[in-house]
């Protein structure tokens, strides 16, 4: 039985089982979003979109589909993985089951809590009707995957006029307890008029068994709010990613999300980022440092369809050994939306020769009022740079390191939690293998 | 006697250049230079463009661009020949670029730490303890009048090119080499400026090191005074002299020489 028919035959038993306790209205959503799935299937590189990343190799497993077991974990074991420096508000999952262990969550003020009691009790009816799944829908065929099995993840809602004061950890651990583990999550983020909130996330194995995760977060900024969003992904070699966020902003609203990729064995970032109002200004970065055969894809799509609106793109990839990237920036600017300003900037280095980047600026400018600019760049390091930091006495392997951290800085100074930037410096200088005996 | 003028000599020579040839490329750029630089002289090498100059403190400093076909440089006895740059500079090899290179999130501060704790694990020394650092990155700054916010910049990010040439002189006083090559560090500078990285060497100079002023013209060698001044013409010293023969190229300029 392939992948596609387990779950259409474990969709029923999973519905069966949670339509008993949740609002007939998510029901329908589930299995309309199954019903796009089974037309569409899983892509393929025949479609456009997927044309340089192939899910062959990870979708023959045979992957339990429906994780249920609850795994203690220690606290001690997994710390390290939490960004404990500071404090901060967490929602955490093993093995797809939510671990109250490990978890802060809060209601005092604003819901910091889980999507499963959402869905679930009446007095959230009204936030799920007015937002769950309204960006998601029909998005893409994985994206739908996800809704059809959607039953747990975040659930943060904060209401108007708020700041939460402390950054938010939504950390996804899977221990092995299965072989082969499919994991589907499923964030909502509501954030009210004038309100601000910082979230940090990770997926982490904590052993070599296969995982795939198909991570869906549907993100809601209300006039004036601000979010900043950190996706951590240094996951190990045989856990896949593919992570689908939405992202709408209503006027005046400012979102970014930075996403790390530095693990895993297949990375599939789908960032879509959806204007609706005035005065918005979307930032979307990332830095890529991959080696062996790992594959980081990001995919971005921004939708500017309003006056005076601003996005702000800054995509830095390292790629070593015969690791593939991918980067396809899509920006839309509608015809009613003048005076954009949108920026988009993607840069690369290959440092081995069986290294790949396929890399697909892509605009598409109605409105005539616009400033626009893209720019990719492809290129080796710079052996002048590397001259002078040699003549100075840094050896060859050290000056590498500072050249490509330099290289990578400017999409690591956009990192608002300095605890975290800090955190990132450190394991940007482990993966490029130097100890710089300072910290950067 | 001479017997042992001979031996005596030979062991104050610090850098001795021997019938240096190098080419990029295969385009032959050093057609046999013959220098030899004492320990407490300054020495200036100066020639129109193309002659040579750039590829010569390149080749010092290790640049891996050129092949040496022919020739040996030895510091201190030792043949340069199969060092790596960094191993150079470990030696007490400085270079003074041109065109200093912007290393952005790196500060000036940390890009020397670095500089100073390589060079020190490579000769078998331990790190210089923080508080020693510290102290010498404040007086080396205030030797050369540097503002203590700039040493928290990027190196060289958005540095004008006075900043650059004095992080450059900056860089070598905390490194303390022992042979300093100034590689056009006039180029670029408005008179201030040249006068504060004059003074900067000025400074630093003492018996126990040299240093070697590439140049194009005559005025920076106004505020450093050379003990031998060369000409380089078309890959070879055509001309030596002293202090004056700078004077006099100033005025005749190089055609006379060729």
């Amino acid at each position: 039985m392939d992948l596609k028919d387990k779950l259409a035959a474990s969709f029923l038993a999973f519905e069966n089982k949670v339509s008993v306790d949740t609002d007939s209205n998510v029901h329908d959503i589930r299995s309309n979003a199954f019903d796009h799935f089974e037309l569409h299937g899983f892509p393929t590189k025949k479609d456009e979109d997927w044309k340089y990343t192939s899910l062959n190799s990870i979708l023959k497993h045979n992957y339990n589909v429906l994780p249920e077991t609850e795994v203690a974990v220690e606290f001690a074991v997994v710390k390290k993985f939490f960004l404990h420096e500071i404090d901060s508000y967490k929602i955490v999952f093993i093995d797809g089951v939510y671990s109250s262990f490990l978890s802060e969550t809060s209601h005092d003020g604003y819901d910091i809590c889980l999507l499963s009691s959402a869905l679930k009790k009446p007095k959230y009816k009204m936030v799920i009707d007015h937002y769950f799944d309204t960006i998601a829908a029909n998005k893409s065929s994985i994206t739908s995957l996800n809704t059809a099995f959607s039953k747990e993840g975040a659930y943060i809602n904060i209401p108007k006029n708020t700041v939460v004061p402390k950054p938010i950890q939504i950390i996804h651990f899977t221990t092995g307890s299965e072989a082969e583990i499919l994991l589907q999550p499923r964030n909502l983020l509501v954030v009210g008029e004038n309100s601000h909130v910082q979230i940090i996330e990770r997926h982490q194995s904590l052993n070599n068994n296969v995982v795939l995760t198909n991570s869906v977060t549907e993100i809601f900024a209300n006039k004036n709010a601000i979010i900043d969003y950190y996706k951590v992904q240094n996951d190990e070699k045989t856990a896949s990613l593919i992570d689908n966020t939405y992202v709408k902003q209503q006027q005046h609203s400012h979102v970014s999300v930075n996403t790390f990729s530095f693990g895993g064995k297949l990375t599939r970032n789908n960032l879509e980022f959806f204007q609706e109002g005035e005065y918005i200004d979307s930032t979307l970065n990332g830095i890529t440092i991959i080696g062996e055969k790992q594959l980081v894809d990001n995919h971005t799509l921004v939708m500017h369809k309003h006056p005076n609106c601003e996005s702000h793109e800054l995509y830095k990839g390292i790629y070593f050994d015969k690791s593939t990237g991918v980067f396809n920036g899509k920006v839309i600017v509608e015809k009613e939306a003048q005076k954009t300003n949108a920026f988009q900037q993607n840069n690369n280095i290959l440092i081995d020769d069986g290294a790949t980047i396929n890399a697909k600026p892509q605009l598409e400018i109605f409105a005539d009022d616009v400033k626009c600019s893209h720019g990719c760049t492809i290129g080796q390091l710079n052996t002048e740079a590397l001259f002078y930091m040699r003549s100075r006495g840094i050896p060859k392997k050290e000056a590498n390191g500072l050249l490509l951290y330099a290289f990578a800085n400017d999409a690591l100074e956009k990192i608002k939690i300095p605890e975290l930037k800090t955190r990132i410096t450190k394991l940007i200088a482990r993966k490029l293998g130097v100890d710089l005996g300072f910290d950067l | 006697m001479f017997w042992n003028l001979k031996i005596e000599n030979y062991k104050i020579i610090m850098l001795e250049i021997k019938n240096l040839h190098a080419k990029i490329e295969d385009k032959e750029i050093l057609k046999g230079i013959n220098l030899n630089v004492k320990a407490g002289e300054v020495h200036a090498i100066m020639g129109p463009n193309g002659s040579g100059k750039s590829t010569l403190s390149s080749v010092i400093a290790g640049r891996e661009d050129y092949e040496v076909n022919e020739g040996e440089i030895f510091l201190n006895n030792e043949d340069l020949d199969e060092l790596a740059p960094e191993e150079r500079a470990h030696k007490g090899i400085f270079m003074s670029f041109q065109y200093p290179v912007e290393i952005p999130g790196v500060t000036v501060t940390n890009f020397v730490k670095t500089a100073i704790n390589e060079t020190r694990k490579a000769n078998g020394q331990e790190e210089l303890p923080a508080k020693d650092m510290l102290k010498k990155i404040r007086e080396t700054a205030q030797l050369l009048d540097i503002d203590r916010k700039f040493l928290s910049r990027s190196l060289n990010e958005g540095f004008s090119g006075g900043e650059k040439k004095r992080n450059e002189i900056f860089q070598m006083a905390m490194l303390e080499p022992k042979l300093a090559i100034l590689d056009e560090t006039d180029s670029g500078l408005d008179i201030d400026a040249l006068k504060v990285v004059a003074n900067g060497v000025n400074k630093l100079k003492s018996e126990d090191n040299a240093v070697i002023i590439i140049t194009h013209y005559q005025r920076l060698l106004e505020y450093i005074v050379p003990d031998f001044v060369h000409v380089l013409h078309d890959g070879k010293i055509v001309k030596s002299g002293d202090a004056t023969l700078a004077l006099e190229l100033e005025e005749k300029g190089y055609d006379w020489l060729k």
